[in-house]
């Protein structure tokens, strides 16, 4: 069913909005948190399974070391405390995705607590930050994946039979919860947005996660709520789940902000549930009922000891942090003299890394962009692949620019070198050879061309004496066609202006 | 009848590795006797003929060959069907895994057939280990070789009842509140529950987690110390194993020297409430261990009066959460299942029939207890009961090198007889509960029969945390000078069984 909305502007001028986000992350641990099963991505279903993540009668967890490393490492990079002791707990319900029919989970002891995360986002005023507080980041044990085969809905009601898929079960989650987030205003959409796309990039710094949101490997549930003013208690919240790209986390809130305001503005409460986010059509629809007594049974799980990271490993795992992405970004627009604009560019096109790699190389950063976002991106999205995957190094990059500046390549004769590293013909120099890519700087060749293309032009020669030198374009092109490329297309203009005598 | 089945294990261990009798005439040995008692006893749930001649046929070979030889190679043995094994059914006793063959072995069963142990079959047990005297199996009860209208104890009564029937010398049972020590009282055995951690829980079934652990059953303290030195040791698979030496329990059992010992009489674990045989052995037990050169000192732990209604809200607690997993999706019997019920309401029915009383209403009172609003109240206050417990035994082990009871309230009831009162049936527990409380080792050995009934009688020895090996030498100690007293051992007390 759906539901009444108010207009986003109208209903941002009425309510105050208070967000809540729970941003569950896969880790990419070799191996489950409580055993040693593969967790690598789209395996034949129930391959990747034994006793323990079976949840088979008798079968105990066993601790992953990196698990609670990672969850550490994320802890730190978010500006939390540490927990000098903490337990798993087990979180108690029934559901067939659940192999053990409970969840080992952390509940009052989380390993990391009380942190924050400063996001940017631009504003009528500019480009503006706000903090957003961390409640919590606890590790816990990922469920398996259902499907619901026939029926209407995809969901469990109404369908044919369900099949479950035990592959994801076991796999390491850190749930990483906010407290409320307050003081955002109309700009609630856009904070959410920027706290999930920062903490994507914290993550994918730490190499704790390939944080993919289409595989599931970063999932996003959105809390919401509205209040009539600031300075009033806390409204009904909904919970909306599964919104699993940026762009849905930014829609998400909108919807739920005028959902919320068109049910209180009409006189109705808000119910406290979950909803389902629909990516196809942006708007949410009700799931279960969420009442506070909803009752998972916690208690300390009796078969895991105790964890106490010693300060010193703390310490040791906080020194080794990477930078922070937001500070290198910072950074590399003062280094690189770049615009916001540009570095969003660079940012938004995923080839950040491998351009400071290129630059590390000895790149000149202006050229290493410039590959990258332009040339080397429209070759991978042709070929449908990532950026990454590209066979270029930075070591291609700085053989080519060096030929460039030396003038025994120009811009087009680069771009095929390129292409031959992308074929898998060598290194650039055995391309250059084997493709026979040179500039020709000889001017007698270049002359000779010259000539032939005046003669097969007799009134060009006349139109460029009588000033109109923009004419002197076509016969620079037909000296680059006849020789393939090969010529300074700036030695050609230069020789031809001084053949008609004309100066520029 | 053979009487290879009246041998004890260390002497099979030897005519085996000496080649003086095939480890396969032991097990056929063994098996006959089964086929010949066990209509009567009903101690196995399953038996496993051909395993067991095929792992006999095996130690053979290797002593054929000449290679070296564990302490108890071609021993045939009784595993508690809790214990997962691999091929073989896995019941716990219940009906909602009749038909379940696990795919993979418990550790303790890996140790043992590392070990050349000869596994005879699976012994019936009270439904997931809940009860004190086997009734409550969905199979049917176990009966005590002594008196086949009485009880074996529980919840291994299978594991007590095929060592005193001789059905087989060696035993594994598992103890989460005496259910290996209570079976050995009230059937003449010997029966360890080791140091909580010291035997990995890997494979079996778990009741509650962080009280049950696996220990050996047979028919001397030197038996089920060679056991007890089979399968313990650290498991990396059980994070709550003990990463450190096994005690030398072999050694202590061949020790058997207490003089100069310190023992300590618990106050609170005897008087009122004890049968009057169960008190006039434990005294004569007492004047024995002086006898030796020991002093015996009473101790008090005055919080062990509450031990019994904490730890009845701690194991139903654990309980409740780790049966959740018994609903029929992905292992055992599943009912209800006819294509237009909901996923809820087949595990529901699948609970509602494959369970017993018993187990019901543990869960019911576990899921109870951890409920939001409660929790602190029960479980959390259970938790604070168990520190004090904790450190009852702390103060006490400052004073004294082992602490002594009776096992069991009484000796051996006739079965039916408190199978409508539940907590009549808890109380048979009071006094090893303590012990589980605090993970500690605790030990039941036979020191006579009650006068009145002429039935056994227990005494149990309790010791610090990873001093298992104390148990042993005290244990050894009482036995030698009971068996030259006797003339022989205990069980030769027994009335023989009719079908043998």
């Amino acid at each position: 069913m759906v539901e009444a909305t108010m207009n986003y502007d109208e209903a941002i001028s009425k309510f105050d909005p208070v967000l809540g986000l729970e941003v569950h992350v896969e880790l990419g641990t070799n191996t489950k948190m409580f055993c040693g099963c593969s967790t690598v991505f789209g395996a034949p279903p129930n391959t990747q399974v034994c006793p323990v993540c079976l949840g088979l009668p008798g079968a105990l967890p066993a601790l992953n070391k990196i698990g609670v490393e990672s969850a550490i490492r994320i802890g730190l990079a978010l500006n939390c405390e540490i927990a000098e002791w903490c337990r798993f707990a087990r979180k108690n319900y029934f559901y067939p995705d659940m192999p053990k029919n409970f969840q080992t989970s952390q509940y009052d002891e989380p390993i990391a607590f009380e942190g924050y995360l400063d996001v940017e986002i631009d504003t009528d005023e500019g480009r503006k930050t706000f903090r957003v507080p961390i409640e919590r980041a606890h590790m816990e044990e990922d469920t398996g994946k259902n499907s619901h085969v026939g029926g209407a809905t995809g969901r469990i009601h109404g369908a044919d039979y369900s099949l479950v898929d035990y592959n994801r079960a076991g796999i390491p989650l850190i749930e990483i919860v906010t407290k409320p987030i307050t003081g955002t205003g109309k700009y609630a959409p856009e904070v959410a947005k920027a706290y999930v796309a920062a903490l994507r990039d914290i993550l994918r710094g730490l190499g704790v996660s390939d944080v993919k949101m289409e595989q599931g490997s970063l999932r996003c549930d959105v809390n919401l709520s509205l209040r009539e003013t600031p300075e009033s208690k806390l409204g009904t919240r909904s919970e909306t789940k599964n919104v699993n790209s940026l762009r849905s986390v930014e829609r998400a809130v909108r919807y739920e902000v005028s959902r919320h305001a068109a049910r209180l503005a009409a006189g109705d409460t808000v119910v406290q549930e979950t909803r389902h986010w629909h990516e196809d059509t942006g708007i949410s629809t009700s799931g279960r009922a969420k009442s506070d007594a909803e009752d998972y049974r916690y208690f300390p799980e009796p078969d895991l000891l105790p964890i106490a990271p010693s300060r010193e490993w703390v310490e040791e795992l906080r020194a080794a942090l990477p930078e922070n992405p937001a500070v290198r970004r910072a950074r590399l627009v003062a280094d690189w003299g770049l615009s916001e604009i540009d570095m969003n560019t660079v940012v938004n096109s995923g080839a950040l890394d491998l351009i400071v790699e290129a630059v590390d190389a000895g790149v000149d950063p202006a050229a290493a962009r410039k590959w990258w976002t332009g040339e080397l991106s429209r070759i991978a999205n042709d070929r449908g692949i990532e950026l990454e995957e590209l066979p270029v190094t930075p070591a291609h990059l700085k053989r080519l620019e060096e030929l460039i500046s030396a003038g025994s390549l120009n811009d087009k004769l680069a771009r095929q070198a390129l292409e031959g590293v992308i074929v898998g013909e060598g290194d650039i120099d055995e391309i250059v050879k084997a493709r026979g890519l040179a500039v020709v700087s000889d001017d007698g060749p270049l002359l000779a061309a010259i000539d032939e293309a005046l003669a097969a032009d007799p009134a060009v020669a006349e139109t460029i004496k009588s000033g109109k030198l923009a004419a002197a374009g076509s016969v620079v092109g037909a000296v680059m066609k006849a020789t393939r490329g090969q010529a300074d297309a700036a030695r050609v203009r230069e020789l031809l202006f001084e053949k008609l005598g004309v100066s520029e | 009848m053979s009487d290879l089945i009246r041998k004890d294990a260390s002497e099979l261990a030897g005519l085996v590795s000496s080649g003086e009798v095939s480890a396969v005439e032991v097990a056929q040995a063994h098996l006959d006797r089964i086929a010949a008692v066990d209509g009567e006893v009903h101690a196995f749930l399953h038996v496993d003929t051909e395993g067991a001649l095929v792992s006999a046929a095996a130690v053979d070979a290797k002593v054929k060959a000449g290679d070296k030889l564990s302490v108890l190679a071609g021993v045939p043995l009784g595993l508690k069907d809790i214990l997962a094994t691999n091929g073989l059914p896995t019941t716990c006793g219940s009906r909602i895994l009749d038909g379940w063959i696990p795919p993979y072995d418990a550790t303790v069963v890996t140790k043992l057939r590392e070990a050349g142990v000869v596994i005879l079959g699976k012994t019936n047990m009270d439904e997931f280990a809940m009860g004190s005297s086997t009734e409550h199996s969905a199979f049917g009860p176990t009966h005590n070789p002594w008196d086949l209208e009485r009880i074996p104890g529980g919840s291994g009564g299978g594991s007590s009842a095929c060592v005193s029937s001789f059905e087989a010398p060696l035993a594994i049972g598992t103890d989460t509140g005496g259910s290996i020590r209570q079976p050995a009282a009230v059937t003449g055995s010997v029966g360890v529950k080791p140091t909580y951690g010291g035997v990995s829980r890997y494979g079996i079934v778990a009741l509650a987690s962080s009280l049950d652990q696996a220990g050996p059953c047979a028919r001397n303290v030197l038996d089920t110390a060679l056991l007890h030195s089979v399968i313990a040791g650290h498991d990396p698979m059980d994070a709550t194993s003990i990463n450190a030496p096994v005690p030398d329990v072999v050694a202590a059992a061949k020790r058997a020297d207490i003089k100069g010992m310190k023992v300590g009489i618990v106050k609170e674990l005897g008087g009122e409430g004890y049968q009057a045989g169960v008190r006039s052995r434990f005294e004569e037990s007492v004047a024995l261990i002086e006898s030796l050169g020991a002093e015996v000192v009473e101790v008090s732990c005055p919080s062990f009066p509450a031990a019994l209604a904490a730890y009845y809200l701690i194991l139903p607690s654990e309980a409740s959460s780790n049966l959740a997993k018994f609903d029929g999706i992905r292992f055992g019997n599943r009912v209800g299942d006819d294509g237009s019920k909901s996923v809820e309401q087949v595990m529901s029915e699948t609970r509602a029939a494959g369970f017993g009383s018993e187990v019901i209403r543990r869960i019911i009172l576990g899921t109870y207890a951890l409920s939001a609003g409660y929790y602190d109240a029960y479980y959390g206050q259970a938790q604070k009961v168990r520190t004090l417990i904790k450190q009852d035994f702390d103060a006490a082990f400052a004073k004294v090198d082992v602490l002594i009871s009776p096992t069991a309230p009484t000796t051996a009831f006739k079965i039916g007889e408190k199978l409508d009162d539940p907590l009549a049936m808890y109380l048979n527990d009071v006094a090893t509960i303590p012990v589980n409380m605090a993970g500690l080792p605790g030990m039941s050995l036979p020191i006579g029969l009650a006068p009145e009934d002429n039935l056994p009688v227990g005494l149990q020895i309790i010791a610090p945390a990873m001093a298992d090996d104390r148990l042993y030498n005290v244990g050894a100690a009482i036995e030698r000078e009971l068996l030259a007293k006797w003339g022989g051992p205990i069980l030769g007390m027994a009335p023989e069984l009719a079908g043998a």
